[in-house]
């Protein structure tokens, strides 16, 4: 049996490497991509935990966060699509208008 | 073998993350997170989640990438591929998620370790649990993916953008 | 009906009200016969509340509990007692009498719904001063018609010295209410209500120390140097005949200005408790007195005379409060109230009849011009000179001969010197204005007319009770029990031991103060019909005297230059320095504080992701860090 806590460093590493690709990325797409790192990481966690508290519950949030990820891409794909067009780019310095 | 199974998809895993942070080119990025997304799915197949791992492998790595594939091609990065103008600011972010990464073992330490597995054949428990206990949520996220849907269609369907 | 005799504040008030708010919408003739049916009424009110005043003795009305502070309430309410019927009667009836003649007067003016709403809530307050049981809403009363009074003024604003005039008769009044309301918060504490029953026994037991007494005495009578023009506050009397005449004649003849008056009798217990206060306030009338009459010998303009006149006469009535002789104080202020009105309002006709002419130098034979204006005017004058058996004579001579009995000579005296002054400058304009050359201008003289009836028979009335108003006070020697005047009022004041007068002392006094009216008369005769060389001689002789003379002695100078200088230089001093400087500073300066805050802040508003997210980051990181401690 694989102590849970292996799993639960896995996911620490895994969000804090997400993180660092947020901040490391230029572009836009890269950025959701990243943000698709971290979620896998909370699953994991959850997963994690799900199995030593003996419960099946974890598995099911894991479920709604793959289905709330997969909804969320869709609008955020979206989104970047339409900034494509205005913008001509999808580096993410150029959504600088709210300069104030 | 449990054990093996495990560092060598951990080790994909991180190593496909890395490769995706390292690399210039977004496509090349996005296949590398595939890969990722995959060796997540064995892993959580060890935490006796085989119906999670499945959905995990088809969904997150069969859909949700092909859909970020496709908008790497629509909006022809091309230009992405510039160097990065202006400041790093990557250091203290980098340093900030090193932090956070700590704190975050630091708050692991008073886990317990291991436990006893779930049975397996859990599927249909977990359907139990996902229409009996969980059915409200269920049914608002249906309505979430129909409202992504639709707003996604209204957003990008535009003919020339407005 | 007694029990009504409260409303009668209110009636004048109610119409003021309505003047202010509607009277622009309102036609001249309806305002006018609104604001006199307001002030008619509110005198029948109290008329017929008299007899019931007589049978059944003084009637309060409380109206409201007003203050109630910790140790401290008051209560506002109105008395009517003998002394404050006496005041009412006199402000609305003379009033009324002036409102009919303001109609005439005021005819032509642009702002009729301000003067009557202004005339109107003048009577209103100094109906307030009058009935208020104690000594706070009194106060009220006197600031209300200080206001007023400011107010009318200056009533042709745009003239800027009738602004001028204005502004100097309040603010003068103010100085008077500071002390004022001093003396009036010591007598509160001492007393410990501030109810004239209250004020009255505390008195009466001893509350008072001589010291106390003097002092709160002293205060008020400082107030009341400022509203009724006494030495040193009387600076501003003149000045506000820049006012319409009928204004001059109600509140600085008949009614505000004897308000002091009316308030040492009102307090006279607190009065007599202090010989000092007393002696101040017989000596300061004695010497306003003296003092006014010579500057009105002076003075060429009409209406200027008549209020040095005023002030003169009130320090007759001092004189009396002065010496004890309250009820021959009070019998004064009535009695002239009535002439002295008389003779503003004839002034008025005069003025009205010339087209604007008011000095002096520049009438002349306007007996054959004014026959209705004429004889009244000479009733007035005979009566203010102490011509024997009209009101002025029989009111004066009770003062002096109360004065000369308690034995201040000194007093008698000046007022005696005075009465001289008193005939001599009033029969100067007689003569002067009525007899002789018609010295007037032209345009003058081409729409000279006696003025219309509504201006004149209110003058017939006045005439006619300034004539026999005089027998209601008829002096013991005459007949017993004759003063009926006396008899009402007396039982309202503290009785200190009367010294008795021989009868052939009173004699002697009266044939004294009708010699010192006739000597006034004769020579002013003399001086401007027989030997018309003479002042002119004289004014060359003492050029220094006479210059001292017109220019009022000097005394607005020396204020302008020992008060007002400094006060106004210091104020620039502190509003350039201080207030500019530091507070505009501070204000500013948090202002550009700020600012400068909101710039530097401003910097983290790069709009771009990727700062936004860091600091998402930071505050997570913090977060948790916390947390984990």
């Amino acid at each position: 049996m694989i102590p849970a806590s292996w799993f639960l460093v896995l996911a620490a590493v895994l969000f804090a490497l997400g993180l660092a690709a947020f901040f490391l990325k230029q572009d836009l797409i890269s950025m959701v991509l990243s943000v698709e790192i971290m979620l896998n990481a909370a699953n994991l966690a959850f997963l994690a935990f799900a199995r030593s508290a003996r419960t099946l519950d974890g598995q099911v949030v894991v479920l709604f966060i793959v289905t709330v990820a997969a909804a969320e891409a869709a609008a955020g794909a979206a989104i970047v699509i339409l900034f494509f067009r205005t913008k001509k780019s999808v580096r993410r310095d150029a959504a600088n208008i709210m300069k104030g | 073998m449990e054990h093996v199974l495990f560092f060598v998809l951990s080790a994909t895993c991180v190593a496909s993350v890395l490769g995706m942070i390292l690399s210039r080119d977004q496509t090349r990025g996005a296949l590398f997170l595939v890969l990722a997304f995959a060796a997540l799915g064995g892993i959580f197949g060890l935490l006796d989640a085989p119906f999670v791992a499945a959905v995990q492998v088809l969904i997150y790595a069969g859909a949700i990438m092909v859909l970020f594939l496709f908008v790497l091609m629509t909006t022809d990065p091309a230009e992405g591929r510039e160097q990065e103008k202006g400041r790093w600011l990557g250091i203290p972010a980098v340093l900030l998620s090193l932090v956070l990464l700590a704190e975050l073992l630091l708050a692991l330490r008073s886990v317990a370790g291991g436990a006893s597995g779930l049975a397996a054949g859990s599927t249909d428990r977990l359907g139990g649990l996902l229409l009996g206990k969980y059915l409200y949520a269920f049914e608002i996220a249906s309505i979430l993916i129909v409202a992504a849907l639709t707003g996604a269609m209204a957003l990008a369907g535009r003919k020339g953008g407005r | 009906m007694t029990a009504n005799f409260w409303l009668a504040p209110f009636v004048p008030a109610l119409s003021a009200f309505v003047l202010f708010l509607f009277g622009g919408k309102l036609g001249r003739k309806w305002i006018a016969l609104q604001a006199c049916l307001a002030v008619l009424v509110a005198f029948l009110l109290s008329a017929a509340a008299l007899p019931g005043l007589l049978e059944s003795g003084p009637v309060s009305k409380e109206l409201f509990p007003w203050i109630s502070a910790d140790s401290f309430s008051a209560v506002a309410g109105f008395l009517f007692d003998r002394l404050s019927a006496v005041m009412v009667l006199v402000v609305t009836g003379v009033g009324f009498l002036i409102h009919v003649f303001s109609v005439g007067y005021m005819g032509k003016d642009r702002s009729p719904a301000r003067y009557f709403g202004l005339l109107n809530l003048f009577t209103a307050f100094m109906l307030i001063l009058v009935l208020a049981s104690d000594l706070v809403l009194m106060f009220v009363g006197w600031e209300g018609v200080g206001l007023c009074s400011y107010l009318l003024i200056g009533f042709w604003f745009e003239r800027p010295a009738a602004a001028a005039a204005g502004k100097k008769a309040f603010l003068v009044n103010r100085i008077g209410d500071a002390a004022f309301l001093v003396g009036m918060l010591l007598i509160l504490t001492t007393a410990g209500g501030s109810g004239f029953g209250v004020i009255h026994a505390a008195v009466a037991r001893g509350a008072f120390s001589p010291a106390v007494a003097t002092a709160a005495a002293l205060l008020l009578f400082a107030g009341a140097t400022g509203k009724s023009a006494q030495v040193p506050l009387y600076v501003w009397l003149p000045d506000a005949m820049e006012g319409p005449t009928p204004v001059s004649a109600l509140i600085h003849a008949a009614t505000m200005v004897t308000a002091g008056v009316y308030m040492v009798c009102r307090m006279s217990p607190l009065f007599a408790a202090s010989a000092t206060a007393s002696a101040v306030v017989a000596a300061t009338g004695a010497a306003t007195a003296l003092f006014a009459a010579t500057m009105a010998l002076a003075e060429n303009d009409i209406k200027r005379v008549l209020a040095y006149s005023t002030v003169s006469q009130i320090g007759y009535m001092f004189i009396g409060c002065g010496v004890g002789a309250y009820a021959a104080g009070m019998f004064h202020l009535v009695t002239h109230a009535f002439f002295k009105s008389l003779l503003f309002l004839a002034a008025g006709s005069i003025i009205h009849s010339l087209s604007g002419v008011q000095d002096v130098r520049k009438m002349g034979g306007l007996r054959k011009h004014l026959p209705r204006t004429f004889p009244v005017f000479l009733i007035g004058a005979a009566a203010l000179s102490g011509v024997p058996f009209l009101s002025g004579f029989f009111s004066k001579d009770a003062i002096l001969s109360r004065a000369y009995a308690e034995g201040n000579l000194f007093v008698w005296a000046a007022g005696l010197a005075t009465a001289v002054l008193t005939a001599l400058y009033m029969f100067r304009v007689v003569i002067l204005v009525f007899y002789g050359r018609e010295r007037f201008p032209q345009d003058a003289k081409e729409h000279i007319h006696e003025s219309p009836p509504i201006m004149t028979v209110p003058l017939q009335v006045l005439a006619f009770f300034a004539a026999f108003v005089g027998l209601l006070g008829l002096p013991a020697v005459f007949a017993e029990k004759a003063n009926v005047f006396s008899r009402f009022l007396g039982p309202a004041f503290p009785h200190p031991a009367e010294q008795a007068m021989g009868v052939s002392t009173e004699w002697a006094l009266l044939l004294l103060s009708t010699a010192a009216a006739l000597a006034g008369i004769a020579g002013a005769y003399i001086l401007y019909v027989r030997a018309p060389g003479v002042p002119a001689f004289m004014a060359g002789r003492f050029p220094r005297a006479i210059r001292a003379l017109r220019r009022k002695y000097y005394v607005d100078e020396f204020y302008r230059a020992a008060l007002i200088t400094p006060i106004v230089r210091g104020s620039e001093v502190i509003s350039r320095d201080f207030d500019l400087r530091v507070i505009d500073g501070a204000v500013n300066g948090s202002a550009a504080a700020v600012s400068t805050a909101g710039k530097w802040i401003n910097v983290l508003q790069t709009g771009l992701i990727r700062d936004y997210a860091l600091a998402f980051l930071l505050g997570a990181v913090v977060i948790l860090a916390v947390l984990l401690m």
